[in-house]
């Protein structure tokens, strides 16, 4: 009998161990194992993988300020200090709108040149519940050239000015170093400059990242052109840089053998050729602004 | 034979009462404040989703947070936060596992404010660390309302602030805690 009451003893103490064991998790009574819906973020550190439009997307209330230099060629030698004395700019505001839409203007330099766009964010790489795989992103833009027309003794359209383009991007983050995208892109030009010139142009776009550290990330894009390209005159843009995050300021420094710093300009007209070593330093400066404050 | 069934009775009247002392909330709201001094701008944050559950019988008290929860007044301090400091893709909850002290002086069935002394381990950013602090237990009907305030030193969670931000963001961490608790049936 003694035996018994010492087994049930024994028993019981690790009954009462096993209970307080579980007990040591409160939480866990509470935890219902849903994970929220989240969307995937941070893809890339900027709107803009070097020239092309990113999966990234504003935050909405916030606002982009860019501003983008593009310098002269490398072979241009010390007497132009490689490049350096010469740059070409673009100015852009860009906004988010809500957490899907984007909006952006900008003004270069190259051709007096004014662009705008509207990007959407159709599906969003998610988590939890009802996650989705990759983003996939709509684009729509206009350029607006506004030099002085070259023949004024010759009736000109204002529309002669303008040129479009429409861009699907596809993108994953894959993890928290790699991020790959592929964006097809169409450009239409009302004038084009000589006849053989197609008014459309299709091109397929390859960006991507590899974040090295938290703060630093090396960067490539490279748009392939399908019709447009003219034989020993225009290349298929290729920049490969590094985005650097300051806390304040994203800085991204890159080389490119291109100059064109609107899809329009980038994807038609790129005259650098990466074997004849035609290549440009450039950055891109972004700074953030919180114009809608976020209710606490 | 009828002390075995005795204890065994014994035994289990405690733990149905055991399940009957418990306090939950999922709408707690705990925020932190990392401002540096004389910083320009307020580094702070909110989350007012945090997890706390407590048993009133052996002063256990847990709390967690999903890092991903905090709200900021500008949405690149979250991205910064999230993705430079606290790095949520990798560490996503922080949870304090801790007790209260001196749990046998609060009379949980008679409403009341009472001074809670909270000791317990903090673990965020994959670190662990003690923490202590004094609260306040207030018992309000069923309900349960518990604040608290304390510091957290962020080196010791290995959160590092370069130099760059450090005249905004501060070493220190000052954390506030507001939940109101109710009854968990379970």
């Amino acid at each position: 009998m003694k035996k018994t009451i010492a087994f049930c003893l024994l028993f019981l103490t690790i009954l009462s161990q096993t209970l307080k064991a579980q007990e040591k998790d409160l939480l866990a009574l509470v935890d219902d194992g849903k994970k929220p819906h989240e969307i995937v973020k941070n893809s890339f550190k900027s709107i803009r993988v070097i020239n092309g439009h990113s999966i990234e997307f504003l935050a909405p209330g916030t606002m982009d300020f860019r501003i983008l230099h593009r310098f002269g060629l490398f072979n241009q030698g010390p007497s132009n200090f490689w490049g350096l004395d010469q740059a070409s700019m673009r100015l852009g505001f860009d906004f988010g709108i809500t957490k899907n839409l984007q909006i952006g203007v900008g003004r270069s330099t190259f051709q007096k040149e004014i662009d705008g766009y509207i990007k959407y964010g159709l599906l969003r790489q998610s988590t939890g519940e009802q996650s989705f795989p990759f983003t996939l992103a709509l684009v729509g833009g206009i350029t607006i050239n506004t030099l002085p027309f070259a023949n004024p003794t010759i009736n000109n359209y204002f529309s002669s000015r303008l040129a479009f383009y429409g861009q699907t991007i596809i993108g994953r983050k894959f993890s928290d170093v790699l991020t790959l995208q592929l964006s097809p892109t169409i450009v239409h030009t009302n004038l084009v400059p000589l006849a053989i010139n197609p008014n459309d142009v299709y091109a397929l776009g390859f960006g991507g990242r590899i974040k090295m550290t938290k703060r630093l990330a090396f960067t490539w894009d490279y748009f392939y052109n399908f019709n447009g390209l003219t034989k020993d005159l225009t290349y298929n843009p290729l920049s490969v840089g590094v985005d650097i995050e300051t806390g304040g300021h994203v800085f991204q420094l890159h080389v490119s053998n291109s100059a064109g710093m609107n899809e329009r300009a980038f994807i038609n007209e790129t005259t650098g050729s990466w074997q004849r070593v035609d290549l440009r330093f450039g950055f891109n400066l972004s700074r953030m602004f919180q114009i809608k404050k976020v209710k606490k | 034979m009828k002390k075995i069934l005795l204890i065994f009775g014994v035994c289990c009247l405690t733990v149905s009462t055991k399940a009957q002392s418990k306090y939950f909330t999922k709408t707690g709201k705990i925020n932190f404040d990392a401002t540096a001094p004389k910083s320009p701008e307020n580094i702070d944050g909110t989350n007012k989703n945090s997890t706390c559950v407590m048993d009133s019988k052996t002063g256990e008290i847990q709390f967690m947070v999903l890092m991903k929860g905090f709200e900021f007044e500008r949405a690149l301090m979250m991205e910064h936060f999230n993705e430079n400091y606290v790095e949520s893709n990798k560490f996503p909850k922080t949870v304090f596992k801790g007790l209260i002290d001196n749990n046998t002086a609060i009379n949980y069935s008679k409403d009341g404010s009472y001074t809670a002394k909270v000791s317990g381990k903090l673990t965020m950013h994959g670190e662990t660390k003690d923490i202590s602090t004094e609260g306040k237990l207030t018992v309000k009907g069923s309900k349960l309302i518990i604040s608290a305030e304390f510091v957290a030193i962020l080196a010791d969670y290995k959160i590092i602030v370069p130099q760059l931000v450090a005249d905004k963001v501060g070493k220190n961490a000052k954390i506030f805690v507001d939940c109101t608790l109710e009854p968990l049936n379970k």
